[in-house]
């Protein structure tokens, strides 16, 4: 259990705003960084995330704590390597036919 | 700005958020599982907070946090359309990690046991003080007395548009149908306060 919280130096909270578990996570492109200046695991995120994934599957796939990754991209972020996309509130969402279409894909389950 | 933001968004998937709340041991792991397969995914929580329930530490070196499993599903509707599902821990020690859970939720399904219908009224309390729409399911176990979903529906004093529906977790098309529910249950909400909100301007 110590791992991880040295990993993030002890911090329990990202700094920013609070990153939901379906937020999706997309590396950005052709950035460069200094590897020395990261973490393995925030390496693996980055990989992870070349294509869009949520937080919960980053967690899940990395088995590491939420708390931890929450925290390992608030550090990636700071570094422009990944953009954040919040989830959009149900009630928001642009097109409400979405849900109907929710209700139809999970009927045919 | 509204386009801009949905350029933004281009191949980026939407993501919706289910929550499976209950009491302990009333089968959200197996609602889980008979629609999706389960991912571990954990979460550790700090227990220093005060006003917690207290953990029995004598003996043991003081440990400062507790990891809580979350059971995690995830269900493709299509390219870029994504259900996520966490089952909430049953426990009320572990409540303080709802709040992130329920924020943004579409919507939950509280499972209830009518052999044990008090353990559902936490759950039924916080979806209600936190305006999430919810679905009531009763998981009919083996041996439980059927029950009418009116009579749970007094039982439990719910409001009469929230669905009470009767289920068996075991099963994928029943626990297909509880989340048609409550999907269904959500869109006339959010459609409900849509209208509401167009009758009463706000200034």
């Amino acid at each position: 259990m110590v791992r991880p919280y040295a990993l993030i130096g002890g911090r329990t909270r990202p700094t920013g705003d609070a990153l939901d578990v379906i937020a999706m996570i997309i590396a950005v492109r052709g950035t460069s960084f200094d590897p020395a200046d990261l973490e393995p695991e925030h390496l693996s995120a980055l990989r992870l995330s070349s294509l869009p994934i949520s937080v919960a599957d980053l967690a899940a796939d990395l088995d590491l704590p939420l708390g931890v990754v929450q925290i390992l991209l608030s550090d990636l972020r700071e570094r422009s390597l990944i953009t954040i996309h919040h989830p959009i509130p149900p009630a928001r969402l642009p097109d409400p036919q979405i849900l109907k279409e929710v209700v139809d894909g999970l009927r045919r389950l | 700005m509204a386009y801009a933001a949905s350029d933004d968004r281009a191949g980026v998937p939407v993501s919706i958020k289910i929550l499976i709340a209950g009491g302990f041991g009333v089968g959200k792991t197996t609602l889980v599982g008979s629609v999706t397969e389960i991912r571990p995914l954990r979460t550790e929580e700090p227990l220093t907070e005060p006003g917690r329930h207290v953990d029995v530490l004598d003996g043991v070196e003081r440990k400062s946090t507790t990891t809580v499993a979350l059971d995690f599903g995830r269900i493709t509707i299509r390219k870029n359309l994504v259900v996520y599902l966490f089952g909430t821990p049953g426990q009320e020690r572990f409540w303080f990690m709802w709040d992130e859970l329920a924020r943004g939720a579409l919507g939950a399904v509280i499972l209830a046991d009518t052999r044990r219908l008090a353990d559902c009224f936490p759950s039924v309390d916080y979806f209600e003080k936190h305006h999430v729409p919810f679905v009531l399911a009763v998981n009919c176990f083996d041996g439980a007395r059927r029950y009418n979903p009116d009579a749970v529906r007094s039982a439990v004093d719910l409001d009469t548009d929230v669905p009470v529906v009767l289920c068996d977790a075991r099963q994928p098309t029943s626990g297909r149908d509880v989340l048609i529910a409550l999907v269904e249950h959500a869109i006339a909400t959010i459609r409900r306060s849509n209208e509401l909100s167009e009758e009463v301007p706000t200034h």
